[in-house]
């Protein structure tokens, strides 16, 4: 039942079925930020009869502990106990949850105010019930563990007693709604267990790959392993007659499959995805490759070499006299940088489960970003958005890679056609070899000091990839990079080739690369200037201040944090302290998605090369309230080991246009007896809180390549680290 | 053709390809979901069951070859006493990050701990390095399985 309420304000509030009470308003909570009621319907906290709560969890889950932490917010100042709470995973409608999306690390930063204040009204309006049923004034009245009480009479009424009239309540204004004293927090900055553990721990179906729907067949789909090839013929004869496949057919492409989602291929449907994965190997397809066939890693190198020897093509930012600030400096460093494309390869397979029926669509998808989804697949079957429902499973990881939603528009089209639901799955080969990538990249960098070891000068020609004078997805560069802002002169400009292979946005994009590049070459520059790398860092940053442009919701660098997280890592980590030959220390550090991190790594190099991360000691500095320290602690852990292995061991090549890599075997995840211990100190800061899912990466690469240097002398100035270079002479 | 297999203490009927993985069967033919694909090559371990009591990759363990064996999934770990400590303390150390791979992890660890009732760092690295975690979460992995064999 749905009782509108107050129409002026557009806010709602259903009655949920047992005389409960749901509550909530949007769009998004920004507007309620801002203190405004122009709000949508839309649903978060549920206090059934019997007192216990449900919870609604807005965003998708990927295992960057969203669907624990944010709840939290709400339960926080419901004032409810943590135990009573249930959470529930939301569908994807942006008409009542807004912003739906698992990227940027944003969940917090955009969540945090608002959803804090989802509980607050709610018990702003439960304690109104509870003070009318008794005559009081509602001032009189507090709450505590899910309980509105009056205490100069003694009495109280548990939520669940007074829902049921908290619901027929008008929203109270937003004015009135008080947050509580952080000092009170009895569920914000606890370290709360992940919601879903049991499950997990247990085998329970969670999973977009766990989806299980009446009469559902499955499905592999077999596309060209040239991106954006065609097929030229197909004979599907031979897959046709293997025992469990229902079908095989064509599906064609249009358009631009980077727009699209859909490849042209063929989908084979079979009674289990391990026979229809099979019958991909009795296909006879000559593809139409394309363009892209005759790529190479070896031609973009070179061709990256050749460009480097020319201007840019394009101007990023450029002072007027960089040029002759170099040619002028005391001392001058030149060099160049490069990494790979690298792929996102999570646990979990790309996988969807769709049902196109009656002109309706239902999927069921791991995915971090629906709403894209929901659109590529509106445009592929011919059907209103509306008519699309979209759950949200659980990702298992995401790292950027269900950004994209190609897997879905498969599943849909091949449901269509089938005319049945289908359970789609890419296997692991299929994942590595046809994703979109961390695109690799090519810096050439020259550096100048002055007389007293100052860094006057820094030039960037950064050789990416891109058309038309437009960088593809996360193969961008921008103004304020550092040191933009804090070096005099200083050009960063960009030349772009073709890529052979789609790129897009890996966990912390851009900065996972460009970490590496500045942060080692900040090194390069300590050393000309005979300068202490921490001390070259936190000269550079200078006073506590904020530089570059704070306009349009962009937030500048702040040094003081920088400083102080710099400084705590370097404290932790015993920076200046002695060591073993060839063991050596390094540090970095890095600001992106609103955190301010620094690492420092110890690294021991064997006598053939071999690297061994002894310890890495983080510091971070995302505000002044982490919402769920264990979460926390995983997130900069995890991304920290992550890095380590993005560092020493991965990279995607090209050959014949064809990604070479093909599963884990030639493209490793970290084991772990490769994991070392991760150290992390949290420097608080008197800031809004913001996300954790990305910021702790970027400088983890290169404090490890700084790390080698002092162990050996050797500059890694190419990702993967080549431990051939590393050799005892 | 027709196989029947013990699966978590009962015999199961299944009337599949005799090459068909030991996956395939749990997830599509038995509905047990638990046990996870990751890469279908033996690297992940995100497929690991027991087979009488040893981990195994069901992604490479065709259901002809199961035999007599029982076969143990993560839905019926937890029967066991040390695979509900296990189990526990993958929930109190809030192991998991995305948890895809950690059904697998239980279960190779579950079989170190049968054999080896208190590891040391270096047994669990041993036993555990054919389990991939992407996102990372070994040091907790490890700090679960110590403390599972304190509580068992």
């Amino acid at each position: 039942m749905t009782v509108q309420i107050n129409r002026r304000s557009l806010l709602t509030v259903l009655a949920a079925a047992g005389g409960g009470l749901t509550l909530g308003f949007g769009p998004v909570a920004r507007a309620l930020a801002a203190g405004t009621t122009d709000a949508k319907l839309n649903t978060y906290v549920t206090v059934h009869a019997d007192g216990s709560v449900t919870i609604m969890a807005q965003n998708p889950e990927i295992g960057q502990g969203v669907k624990t932490s944010i709840p939290q917010l709400v339960a926080e100042e419901l004032d409810v106990d943590w135990s009573a709470v249930t959470i529930e995973q939301a569908i994807a409608d942006t008409a009542v949850y807004g912003r739906q999306v698992a990227g940027g690390s944003m969940a917090t930063t955009l969540q945090y105010d608002p959803l804090r204040r989802m509980g607050a009204t709610a018990r702003a309006m439960l304690v109104t019930a509870a003070a009318t049923r008794w005559g009081v004034p509602a001032g009189e009245c507090t709450t505590a563990s899910g309980t509105v009480l009056h205490a100069a009479s003694g009495r109280k009424l548990g939520y669940g007693d007074v829902a049921a009239d908290a619901a027929k309540l008008p929203l109270p204004d937003p004015a009135t709604i008080a947050l509580k004293d952080p000092a009170n927090f009895t569920i914000i900055g606890q370290p709360m267990t992940g919601v879903d553990n049991y499950k997990l721990v247990t085998g329970q179906p969670l999973f977009g790959i766990d989806a299980k729907v009446p009469g559902m067949v499955y499905a592999a789909y077999e596309k060209c392993p040239v991106f954006g090839g065609t097929i030229k013929s197909a004979d599907l004869t031979k897959a046709k007659a293997i025992k469990g496949v229902i079908d095989v057919f064509v599906i064609p492409g249009s358009g631009d499959p980077a727009v699209t989602g859909l490849s042209e291929g063929v989908a084979i449907i079979a009674d289990s995805w391990w026979t229809a994965n099979r019958a991909r190997a009795a296909l006879a397809i000559v593809w139409n490759e394309g363009p892209r066939a005759g790529a190479s890693s070896t031609a973009i190198a070179a061709q990256a070499a050749a460009f480097a020897k020319q201007a840019p093509q394009q101007s990023i930012v450029s002072t007027l006299d960089t040029d002759k600030a170099l040619v002028g400096a005391a001392k001058r460093v030149d060099a160049v940088y490069s990494y790979p494309y690298l792929a996102h390869a999570p646990m979990e397979p790309m996988n969807c489960t769709a049902r196109v029926a009656g002109g309706k669509v239902e999927i069921w998808a791991p995915t971090q970003n629906p709403e894209p989804g929901r659109a590529q697949v509106a445009k592929a079957l011919g059907v209103p958005p509306a008519d699309i429902t979209i759950h949200m499973m659980r990702c298992g990881g995401g790292f950027g890679r269900r950004l994209g939603n190609d897997y879905m528009v498969e599943a849909a089209t091949i449901s269509a056609r089938a005319g049945k639901p289908v359970k789609l799955i890419w296997s692991r080969e299929q994942d590595i070899q046809q994703s979109f990538y961390r695109p690799g990249g090519f810096h050439n960098l020259s550096g100048g000091l002055d007389a007293s070891g100052k860094l006057i000068a820094w030039r960037n020609h950064f050789v990416s990839y891109g058309s038309d004078g437009k960088f593809a997805r996360s193969a961008q560069i921008a103004p304020g990079l550092f040191p933009d802002g804090f070096v005099e002169n200083i050009a960063i400009g960009a030349s772009l080739m073709p890529t052979p292979l789609e790129t897009g946005p890996l966990r912390a994009p851009v900065s996972n690369a460009f970490g590496f590049v500045m942060q080692s070459f900040l090194d390069e520059l300590a050393l000309a200037a005979k300068i202490d790398p921490l001390a070259f860092r936190q000269q550079l940053l200078g006073s506590a201040r904020i530089v570059g442009d704070t306009s349009n919701g962009h937030t500048g660098l702040d040094t003081g944090r920088t400083r102080a997280v710099l400084d705590a890592a370097a404290k932790a980590a015993g920076w200046g302290r002695a060591l073993a030959p060839r063991s050596g220390l390094g540090i970095a550090f890095y600001f992106s998605h609103r955190g301010y991190f620094a690492s420092v790594a110890e690294v021991t190099v064997a006598e053939d090369g071999a690297v061994t991360v002894v310890k890495v000691w983080v510091a971070g500095d995302v505000g002044r309230q982490i919402v769920n320290p264990s979460g926390a602690n995983n997130q900069i852990v995890g991304s920290t080991l992550d890095a380590i292995n993005a560092t020493l061991n991965q990279q995607i090549t090209v050959a014949n246009g064809r990604v070479v890599q093909r599963n884990f075997d030639d493209y490793p995840l970290l084991r772990m007896p490769d994991a070392p211990p991760v150290v992390v100190e949290m420097v608080a800061s008197d800031n809004p809180p913001t996300g954790l899912g990305e910021p702790a990466y970027p400088p983890v690469p290169p404090a490890i390549t700084n790390a080698i240097f002092a162990a050996t002398g050797v500059r890694v100035r190419s990702l993967p680290v080549d431990t051939a270079l590393l050799k005892k002479a | 053709m027709a196989y029947t297999i013990s699966v978590n203490g009962a015999p199961q009927q299944v009337d599949v390809d005799g090459e068909m993985p030991l996956l395939w069967v749990l997830r599509e033919v038995l509905d047990l979901p638990g046990t996870k694909f990751g890469c279908g090559i033996a690297q992940c371990g995100a497929c690991t069951v027991h087979l009488d009591g040893v981990a195994v990759r069901s992604c490479q363990t065709p259901v002809s070859s199961v035999g007599k064996a029982k076969v143990t999934t993560i839905e019926a770990i937890g029967a066991t006493p040390r695979g509900k400590a296990l189990q526990d303390a993958w929930v109190a150390g809030d192991v998991a990050q995305c948890g895809y791979c950690q059904a697998g992890q239980i279960m190779s660890a579950a079989a170190l701990l049968a054999s080896k009732p208190k590891p040391t760092d270096a047994d669990i690295d041993a036993a555990m390095a054919g389990n991939l975690c992407r996102c990372a979460t070994y040091p907790r992995i490890r700090a679960a399985i110590h403390a599972a064999t304190t509580e068992a």
